[in-house]
């Protein structure tokens, strides 16, 4: 609903403005145009999507992708206490978060959610509020990719020479997201007042 | 260094399937196949976004707001034509994609604005669709400081972009 409202805002914006500029000409044009544009960026990084999703199989099936999971159990046990010993939701949030780090967008969400379920039911069964699934929840909106292939397509589409030059820049901003996150949610968890 | 990374990475993916007895030929496959519907997935809103953003466009509508605003990001070291992808990055996926390839291919994939867009698309997510799905999933009612933590994340992604991008690739 929110998404209908943006579009349809967006869209008197264009035909307003369009008008008062005297540039209606061009934006029809670009109705056309436009189209154009999507059917060319999506047939240029279609390649790039189904490469890495390809890689991202046979990392799963080859056990790689579970290794990586098992790295990752001291980084939770840190984050989420005593709920990051016990033994299932810690397999599912380290299923979760060596997805996202992998860019495994698909395989990140069952793992993420089967995690909440089980860190909600912890919680439920102390009697406490639900802090170690918000945390859960606000590490997977910022989460950490290694390999941004989209956006790396799309740059090589647009003709940049180097199109993973930018991953350096990526790691840093990203774990300088997630960081910020954790620790908003960890001072959040502890001063939120009301339910 | 940089060049190094992904033929290394993809090396480093194919000799550890080989190694572990992987059938790695018939993952490959099967997994291009995924990748396949992952494109037809995100097509229709894809096209629905750069079309009405190449209106916007095209109306000079952004180029108004751009340049009203950039004193104000300027000082932020983020550049006016990423304001929109940031607004909107939370929001939609697609969109932001939309966006985001708009400000690469307008200002040039090299440039400091489309590298800023690139990095920002690449170190951020669909906030409020995850809260969504995970609060919905748990049924849980009140997501309480969700929101604006998962936000003051996304804050932290475009300014920590922007300041990347200029100390890093400057």
């Amino acid at each position: 609903m929110l998404m209908s409202r943006v579009l349809a805002a967006l869209l008197l914006l264009a035909v307003v403005f369009g008008t008062l500029t005297g540039r209606m000409a061009d934006v029809a044009l670009a109705a056309v145009s436009g189209t154009q544009q999507a059917v060319e960026l999506i047939l240029s990084i279609a390649g790039t999507i189904c490469l890495w999703s390809a890689l991202m199989e046979v990392m799963n099936r080859s056990g790689l992708a579970l290794r990586i999971a098992n790295m990752l159990r001291p980084v939770i046990v840190w984050l989420f206490g005593k709920y990051g010993r016990d033994e299932q939701a810690a397999e599912a949030i380290s299923q979760n978060m060596a997805a996202n780090l992998l860019g495994l967008g698909s395989a990140a969400t069952p793992a993420g959610l089967r995690a909440a379920k089980r860190l909600d039911e912890l919680a439920r069964r102390d009697g406490v509020r639900p802090d170690s699934v918000l945390l859960l929840i606000v590490i997977n909106t910022a989460s950490v990719q290694l390999l941004p292939t989209t956006v790396a397509a799309v740059r090589a589409a647009y003709g940049s020479p180097n199109p993973y030059d930018i991953l350096p820049a990526v790691w840093v901003s990203s774990v300088i997201s997630v960081a910020v996150g954790i620790f908003l949610a960890r001072i959040f968890g502890k001063i939120w007042r009301g339910k | 260094m940089t060049n190094y990374i992904v033929p290394v990475l993809i090396l480093f993916i194919l000799a550890h399937g080989v190694a572990s007895g992987t059938n790695v030929y018939s993952a490959l496959i099967d997994g291009a196949k995924q990748g396949l519907t992952v494109v037809r997935d995100i097509f229709p809103a894809v096209l629905v976004m750069l079309t009405i953003i190449a209106m916007v466009r095209a109306s000079g509508t952004i180029d108004l707001i751009a340049n009203t605003l950039a004193p104000v990001l300027a000082p932020l070291g983020i550049p006016a034509e990423c304001l929109p992808l940031a607004l909107l990055r939370p929001f939609s996926g697609s969109g932001a994609l939309s966006v985001g390839s708009e400000v690469i291919a307008q200002a040039g994939p090299d440039s400091t604005a489309g590298r800023i867009a690139a990095v920002m698309l690449g170190s951020s997510e669909t906030s409020f669709y995850t809260i969504a799905v995970y609060s919905a999933y748990i049924k849980m009612k009140n997501t309480r400081y969700a929101v604006p933590a998962a936000l003051g994340a996304d804050v932290a992604a475009f300014l920590a972009s922007a300041a990347a991008v200029q100390l890093l690739m400057g």
